[in-house]
């Protein structure tokens, strides 16, 4: 009954093996303000100066840079083309776009692709939280699952699809499977990170203004770890972005991973860029969507 | 000793901590007791458990032996009439400043307009009318210290425990929160455990300065202050606040060959 409160202590080992986890999410916990380098002055004036994001005209240059490296890269892309290389030039790739989104191809592989990706990722996540919350909590569940996460993560998911395609068939199921495994490791370890690291402070304060466990974990616990969370859940979803590809080269009979695997067999170049182009899009665009969510949840953090 | 009359009572309180292979002593069978209505504050050098006996009052740690009591009866745990402020303000960072002075109503279970108007009221007192709605991170440490002031009012405890609440903050803001904080307790005279490591301001609050001595932690001296005296810039400039000052700081940072004082009585004269 009696919860182990999160203990600050070394993440457990198999959590920095991972450079995404290196992504460091932690609010800033004590921020004390520093009595006064250098100045007398009181700060009690106002509020303090949040650093503003990049003024307006940084971020047009930015973007502006961004555009020219993208343009420069698709002329160096048909300056190789034309001299020779076996690349199929812009041009050839979008009327290939073109064919296939007119006959309906590119949109039945990415309705296929999202679709197995998204099922698996939302059940991974939806697995996930929960799991790494009770690990963080109680340490007789951590010790208890810990050792086969360490185990899953140390094995690609990729490796898995065989057994998978065995135990469970060649229709949907193995590849929605991996994807599962994929997501729900990433973000288990994640919001496991995020429990741990919940600032000790915070819950002694909550517990002097009265709350008690439940109340801790809803307005304490979980919004702390939020920020985990996501993190989480974006490496989890490039992950099962990348496996689902991977699943599709090897077992499927729509996606784009597919299709990629299709035109090999014809040496047909422009679709495989077609492919390529796409999933890298669509990835970009998921990653952009969590980013977006990610700020807005977690926009109370502090950040130098 | 044991005056059940007390509103804080600490009686033969050791605390040790497991090191693995030691035990380390941070409070050695301290007793002091603090009266109704008292402002107390507790300076000592760092590591002399200072932390430590304010989180057993607060019931966040329990003793290895001895006990803590207020109002006559045992500390087990968290209290409402036990308002708890951080040094690290301890601000819950996703709530505004209007949502974290409600935290402890709304734990507490405190009907939502009954809540927002002591809100309202508890930041207006600390006057942050003006950040009610903003997040702790847009705030400087001195008014994240006021909204924590704030958070601990609204549950309206009628002790006040305050770990080093202005050490992280500039002279000039920690004067300040002084004096508010004076000027609030003048009214409503809350008992108050006030810890410092700062002697000036221990002297400046107190109604009685209790000098902690570290290796173990235990009290070494207690200096009175007149109650009567009025705490205001004249005082801090006064000889009879050098007089004070001297002796506490004589007491916090010459601590060779005393034995600890066994126990800590209400002086007669608050
Ligand atoms: N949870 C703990 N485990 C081990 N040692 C602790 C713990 N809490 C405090 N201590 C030790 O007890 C001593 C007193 O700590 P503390 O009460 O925080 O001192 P102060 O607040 O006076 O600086 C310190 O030496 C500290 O290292
Ligand atoms: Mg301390």
């Amino acid at each position: 009954m009696d919860p182990t409160p999160p203990q600050k202590e070394p993440p457990m080992s198999v959590l920095d093996k991972q450079g995404a986890d290196r992504q460091d999410p932690v609010p800033d916990k004590t921020r004390g303000e520093p009595a006064g380098a250098g100045s007398t002055g009181s700060d009690e004036g106002g509020p303090k100066n949040t650093r503003g994001r990049q003024p307006a005209g940084r971020r047009g240059l930015f973007l502006a840079l961004n555009g020219v490296s993208v343009l420069l890269g698709i002329g160096l892309w048909w300056v190789l083309a034309d001299a020779g290389f076996t690349l199929p030039t812009p041009p050839q790739v979008v009327s290939r776009a073109g064919t296939l989104i007119s006959n309906g191809t590119l949109a039945g592989d990415i309705r296929a692709s999202l679709t197995r990706v998204l099922i698996g990722f939302a059940l991974g996540t939806a697995a996930a939280v929960p799991v790494g919350f009770l690990m963080g909590w109680y340490d007789i569940l951590r010790g208890l699952i810990e050792p086969w996460i360490q185990f899953f993560r140390t094995i690609p998911p990729l490796a898995i699809i065989p057994l998978a395609v065995v135990i469970m068939g060649i229709d949907e199921t193995p590849k929605i499977f991996v994807i599962f495994l994929a997501a729900f490791l990433a973000c288990v370890v994640a919001t496991y990170q995020g429990v741990v690291n919940v600032d000790r402070t915070l819950i002694n304060a909550a517990r002097v203004l009265g709350a008690k466990d439940l109340t801790i974990f809803a307005r304490v616990v979980v919004p702390a770890s939020t920020p985990f969370i996501l993190v989480g859940m974006r490496v989890g979803l490039g992950s099962a972005w990348a496996t689902l590809v991977a699943a599709e080269l090897i077992a499927a009979q729509k996606g784009l991973g597919y299709r990629i695997q299709n035109a090999q067999l014809y040496y047909d170049l422009p679709t495989i860029f077609v492919g390529l182009i796409t999933i890298g899009i669509l990835g970009l665009l998921m990653d952009r969507a969590l980013l977006l969510a990610e700020r807005r949840l977690t926009g109370w953090q502090e950040r130098r | 000793m044991t005056t059940t009359t007390a509103k804080i009572s600490v009686q033969g309180v050791t605390k040790t901590f497991d090191l693995g292979r030691e035990t380390f002593t941070a409070l050695d069978n301290v007793s002091l007791d603090i009266a109704d209505h008292e402002f107390v504050t507790v300076v000592g050098p760092s590591g002399c458990g200072k932390s430590t006996l304010m989180n057993i009052l607060a019931g966040l740690e329990t003793p290895t032996s001895g006990r803590a009591l207020v109002d006559g009866a045992p500390v087990s745990g968290p209290g409402p009439e036990r308002g708890v402020i951080f040094q690290q303000y301890a601000l819950f960072p996703w709530l505004t400043v209007r949502q974290n002075v409600e935290f402890g109503l709304r734990t507490t279970g405190v009907p939502k307009r009954e809540r927002r108007s002591k809100a309202e009221y508890f930041i207006e007192l600390v006057g942050l009318e003006r950040f009610a709605d903003a997040l702790p991170k847009t705030l400087s440490g001195g008014m994240r210290q006021r909204c924590a002031i704030a958070r601990a009012y609204a549950v309206d405890p009628s002790i006040l425990l305050m770990d080093e609440p202005f050490g992280a903050l500039d002279a000039l803001t920690r004067v300040k929160l002084q004096e508010q904080l004076l000027h609030t307790w003048s009214r409503d005279k809350r008992t108050v455990l006030f810890i410092t490591h700062d002697v000036d301001e221990a002297v400046f609050l107190a109604n009685r300065v209790i000098v902690m001595a570290a290796r173990p932690g235990r009290v070494y001296d207690v200096i009175d202050v007149d109650p009567a005296t009025e705490r205001n810039e004249d005082f801090r400039l006064s000889a009879q606040f050098a007089d004070l000052r001297n002796r506490v700081w004589h007491s916090v940072y010459h601590q060779e060959g005393r034995t600890a004082v066994a126990s800590v009585s209400p002086s007669a004269s608050s």
